[in-house]
């Protein structure tokens, strides 16, 4: 069944009260779009790029009912670490995966999205995987130097904190002002800042599905920061997130038999 | 009535060195790595060649993302008290697009409404604009519904059109005779040249003031939610719009002293209006976006008399997920109350 048909199934018999799709946008671009009706089902497509799971943690969304949402391999891996993280229950949503000849399948449990996962390894863009290279090859002062120059263009807008599935805090420690931890005004500090403990917070996190760094509205590749933390969080710990609906996360998992004598 | 004239493309640089030799600051459009951005150019060949607008606005030359207000010092017994003052630059934005060039107007209403604010003044008073008409444009684009057009001369000294060897220029205001006085002969008298044919076609997309009239009565409807459910509820809307004037004001201080901030802030936020109680009275993004929408075409008329929306189209262009601000208006004209 394909993914208008089945949403339109999945509608009408009142399964879920929204799919969550793509649709045609503003010259063609695919955006995110929310069907709401059989009707509103006919205008659904699969091929858009964002990672739809930052839509499930917003109250709006959960006010609907359940959704089924088009699933790519890395929203799959965001609502299994959703799962993990306790912030969505597996019967609150539907993960709907398109195969090649666009033949849509139910993923009902995690362990079915698990399954499903097992058989496509993550692998970064090649691109992405260049820049990583490059950054990693520089010393620190011209790493320094690169991130200077870019996050001199941040407006602090944060399009990357809304767009990421994993910027879910319902009050970021960015938006705390008794203290106020980080500086709000974009100046240099500020950004630096912001982008920094971001980073921190999503190592181990993150699913590198690189829509900070689509979002941002100023082409800062910013994804490669919290793409770094991962990959230090996979070479380290040999975790990768979002592979398991109860991982035990790296950052936060204590064991007396640790590496490190600093934490024993 | 404009002086009409033209300028070769070739006197461009000789232009610009006038401006230089004056001790002028030019910003123009560049681009690099895929980026069209604002930046100072001392050449005609530094200004990009085929952009059709900057992704930022140019608010930013009157009013920063940052700026301090005043700063101080603290010392037992003892505050000392310093006012900012703007540093500024003269400069001439060159090649920036009629909406832009007509939204500085929209800046000027709200900080010289109930008091004059001296940093935007300051800069305002040094700044020259010479616009750009638009040849093409994109479906982001709807200047015309919103007063505005691709040839509009409203903001801007000079307006420059594209046309063959160089540009048709309507000197428009003392500030863009005082730029043409500066090299007169490069200004070379035109007569007869047809303008509506060298500019690009935009139909109006929908009925503005039909729209504004209608908004209060639209002020309950669901289909602000029903837009907004796509809405992440990020400030690249607010932030790239030549009229957004909202700011958030910081204080950053320590033992010694601080100094007070004014940043740019964004409605589209859940903290812009969140009580310090807890209440929020613009609780979901759906009551965010009608607060945008109904700031720029229904509050901004009422208070000002003139909208708060250009139609450049920027926010449509820097949403992460296309939230096409002429699409939602026209939606919102086609409902009925």
């Amino acid at each position: 069944m394909e993914l208008r048909e089945k949403a339109k199934q999945l509608l009408e018999s009142g399964d879920v009260k929204a799919v969550l799709g793509f649709e045609p946008g503003t010259g063609g671009v695919r955006r995110p779009a929310f069907a709401r009706s059989a009707a509103q089902a006919e205008k659904l497509v699969f091929d858009g790029e964002q990672n739809l799971a930052s839509y499930v943690t917003h109250k709006e969304v959960k006010r609907l009912g359940r959704v089924a949402v088009a699933a790519r391999p890395d929203t799959l891996r965001a609502l299994l670490q959703l799962m993990g993280e306790r912030q969505i229950k597996e019967g609150d949503l539907l993960p709907l995966v398109v195969d090649a000849d666009g033949q849509v399948t139910e993923l009902p449990s995690g362990e079915a999205m698990e399954e499903y996962l097992a058989l496509s390894a993550k692998e970064l863009p090649a691109k992405d995987r260049e820049l990583l290279d490059r950054l990693g090859n520089m010393t620190r002062q011209e790493r320094w130097d690169f991130w200077q120059k870019e996050l001199s263009r941040c407006i602090k807008c944060y399009a990357c904190r809304s767009s990421c599935p994993m910027c879910y805090c319902g009050h970021c420690t960015m938006d705390c002002n008794r203290p106020q931890w980080v500086p709000v005004p974009s100046h240099a500090l500020g950004n630096l800042e912001y982008h920094m403990v971001r980073a921190m917070h999503l190592a181990g996190r993150c699913v590198e599905c690189g829509d900070c760094g689509r979002a941002c509205p100023v082409g800062i590749p910013i994804h490669l920061l919290t793409f770094n933390a991962e990959e230090s969080v996979h070479a380290q710990f040999g975790q990768r997130a979002g592979a398991s609906a109860k991982l035990d996360y790296a950052m936060s998992t204590f064991r007396p038999d640790d590496k490190e004598t600093f934490i024993r | 009535m404009a002086d009409l004239y033209q300028l070769s493309s070739a006197s461009l640089d000789a232009l610009f060195a006038a401006l230089g030799a004056d001790g002028r600051r030019i910003l123009a459009p560049t681009e690099a790595d895929g980026r069209s951005e604002l930046n100072p150019v001392t050449r005609a060949d530094q200004v990009a060649k085929d952009y059709l607008q900057t992704t930022l606005s140019a608010k930013e030359t009157v009013f920063p993302k940052v700026e301090r207000l005043l700063s101080y010092t603290l010392a037992p017994g003892q505050v000392d008290l310093v006012d900012a003052e703007p540093t500024v630059t003269p400069t001439v934005l060159f090649g920036i697009r009629p909406c832009e060039a007509s939204a500085f107007a929209a800046l000027d209403a709200v900080f010289n409404w109930d008091y004059r604010d001296k940093f935007f003044n300051a800069r305002l008073e040094q700044l020259a604009v010479i616009g750009l008409g638009c040849t093409r444009r994109d479906d982001a684009c709807f200047c015309t519904a919103v007063g505005g057009g691709p040839g509009a001369t409203k903001g801007s000294d000079i307006l420059l059109t594209p046309m063959a060897g160089g540009y048709l220029a309507e000197v428009l205001t003392d500030k863009g005779r005082a730029i043409q006085a500066l090299a007169p002969d490069l200004f070379q008298p035109s007569q007869g040249v047809d303008k509506a044919a060298l500019l690009a076609e935009v139909p109006a997309a929908f009925d503005q003031p039909a729209l504004t009239a209608k908004l209060p009565a639209l002020f309950d409807s669901p289909l602000w939610s029903e837009q907004s459910l796509r809405c992440l509820g990020c400030g690249a809307c607010a932030f790239v719009c030549p009229t957004c004037v909202c700011f958030d004001i910081q204080e950053e201080a320590d033992k010694t002293g601080g100094r007070r901030l004014r940043a740019w802030d964004s409605c589209g936020y859940h903290m812009f209006t969140l009580h310090a109680s807890g209440h929020n009275p613009r609780e979901t993004q759906g009551a965010r976006w009608r607060q945008r929408i109904y700031h720029k075409f229904s509050y901004y008329p009422e208070r000002y008399g003139q909208l708060g929306c250009v139609g450049c189209g920027k926010c449509t262009r820097a949403c992460p997920v296309d939230m096409n601000l002429q699409e939602h208006l026209v939606e919102a004209s086609q409902v009925n109350p």
